[in-house]
């Protein structure tokens, strides 16, 4: 049985709908990508998978206790709020210090627990907040946008890291990602959004094709791939009109 | 040897820390500073409408201060940015109080008293007042704390633990208007927002946990009342004023601390 499951979902706000009719499952264990361009809803799926946001059509149904851990896609601690890591891993409660001390390890960050959480360096910050969504030992991870902000090569790691965590724990992941071009060669299925549900499907493993060698170098370990989707099918829609070729072409 | 209203001043001090030192942290962290200092302004309106009514300052000013902050969550978002809006009813608010107050005919009150607060005429009741208020806000933000940090910290990841950010930003506010009304008599509308503040900056550097920041922030607090009215007293200077004086010494004192370290 699915973890969760989006039915017929829309999200407005204001008069601004951000997002129509969206379908999705997630299966335990898997991983899904969900691409899209700026502006194609997919923070805000996420928002209303996790109660921040209300749908003006359509549910969200979770399987009972399924328990979810949360990457945000931007957290910005104020410099005038004083936090060590593992105060930051107690938040909202309800944390043991070794549970604290498996989620850093989990997340590859062992030892930052007393570091103060302003200091951290951006790959740094982002495995803590791993750390945090992994700390309740969920079913389900969702990450917006978890690498942002990070070089290829840490980005390279983070998803390893993920895959990783997928492998140990077996909880499904569903992550945004802003490289509309470059998703994890680990993701099951890759959902293409935009406003609706372009198109989903399996992503093709060019770890090992020529031009993608030459634009990532074999240092990332297979962790990114090309996924190339076919355009040449058919949408219902008509009357909305995406270029996808400008941002799926590798520069 | 403290005089007797020595004693009730020290403790009316004191108890505004205590209440001001949790609530200060979480308007210095989430950046509501404005917010305060604005709400307390309001409270002038407050104190002129009990006094025409002839009710008691503390549930006067409770009402307007919770009033004042409902009408802003309302109005917010719908064209004025935050800063305009808070700046528009607040100064209004206490406009109109002051002109209420002086329409008021048959009371012959002393404005200042509510401007700056009249620390040295603190009864035995308004201890009451003020330690009952105290209480409640510190009982308050205690009861609430991890949900409130989650959702400063960020409200999405607060969402995602099943708590409403919405709600958390209810009970600040509440305890906000609680520490208002306490505070009134004590330093006056014009320092509230100081005794909020400026403790819980003076404690940061000091602090490597929120919590840590909070109780320096209450020590702070504290230490300031206490050698603010000593120096009151001695120097024969507002007594509200000092105390806020010490507070900003304090917090002078701990940034060069910073300054030294970061060099180090």
């Amino acid at each position: 049985m699915s973890l969760i499951q989006v039915e017929d979902l829309s999200v407005s706000y204001g008069a601004r709908t951000v997002l129509s009719r969206v379908s999705l499952h997630v299966a335990p264990g898997e991983i899904i990508t969900i691409v899209g361009p700026n502006g194609s809803g997919k923070t805000s799926l996420l928002r209303a998978i996790i109660g921040a946001v209300k749908p003006s059509q359509g549910r969200v149904i979770q399987r009972n206790e399924v328990k979810i851990g949360y990457v945000p896609q931007k957290l910005h601690i104020d410099e005038t709020l004083p936090i060590t890591v593992s105060r930051f891993l107690k938040l909202p409660g309800g944390v043991t210090a070794e549970d604290i001390n498996h989620a850093l390890a989990q997340a590859g960050v062992p030892d930052l627990a007393k570091a103060q959480l302003s200091q951290l360096s951006g790959g740094q910050f982002q495995r803590v907040l791993l750390a945090h969504a992994l700390i309740g030992k969920p079913d389900l991870l969702l990450l917006d946008e978890a690498t942002q902000g990070l070089d290829q090569r840490g980005s390279a790691s983070f998803y390893q890291q993920i895959e990783t965590v997928r492998q140990d724990t077996g909880c499904a992941v569903l992550m945004i990602s802003h490289e509309l071009h470059v998703v994890m060669s680990a993701s099951d299925r890759v959902i293409c959004l935009n406003g609706h549900v372009c198109c989903e499907g399996t992503p093709a493993v060019v770890a090992s094709a020529p031009e993608y060698r030459a634009l990532f170098g074999t240092g990332t370990g297979g962790a990114l791939a090309l996924y190339r989707h076919d355009h040449d099918h058919d949408h219902d829609h008509g009357d909305h009109n995406h270029d996808h070729d400008n941002t799926e072409a590798p520069e | 040897m403290l005089d007797d209203f020595m004693v009730r001043a020290a403790l009316a001090g004191i108890g505004v820390a205590f209440a001001a030192a949790p609530l200060g942290c979480f308007v210095v962290w989430r950046r509501m500073a404005y917010f305060g200092d604005a709400t307390a302004h309001a409270a002038i309106l407050g104190v002129a409408l009990s006094l025409a009514f002839s009710m008691s300052i503390f549930v006067g000013t409770m009402t307007v201060v919770l009033l004042m902050a409902l009408v802003v969550s309302v109005l917010s978002g719908r064209g004025y940015a935050m800063d305009t809006l808070l700046g528009v009813l607040a100064h209004s608010a206490l406009a109109f109080g002051l002109v209420a107050v002086s329409l008021i005919s048959g009371v012959r009150i002393d404005l200042m008293a509510y401007l700056f607060g009249d620390i040295l005429a603190v009864s035995r009741g308004d201890l009451a007042v003020i330690w009952g208020g105290a209480a409640l806000v510190v009982a308050l933000i205690g009861w609430r704390w991890s949900a409130l940090l989650t959702s400063t910290l960020n409200e999405d990841l607060a969402y995602a633990s099943g708590i409403n950010p919405k709600r958390e930003q209810l009970v600040l506010t509440i305890a906000l208007a609680i520490t208002v009304a306490v505070a009134i008599k004590v330093v006056g509308v014009l320092l509230i927002a100081a005794m909020l503040i400026i403790p819980a900056a003076a404690a940061r550097p000091l602090s490597r946990t929120p919590e840590g920041m909070a109780v320096a922030a209450g020590l702070i607090g504290m230490l300031s009342a206490i050698i603010g009215l000593r120096a009151a007293f001695v120097l024969d200077t507002p007594a509200g004023p000092s105390i806020v004086c010490v507070a900003a010494i304090t917090f002078l004192a701990t940034s060069v601390l910073r300054g030294f370290r970061h060099q180090r």
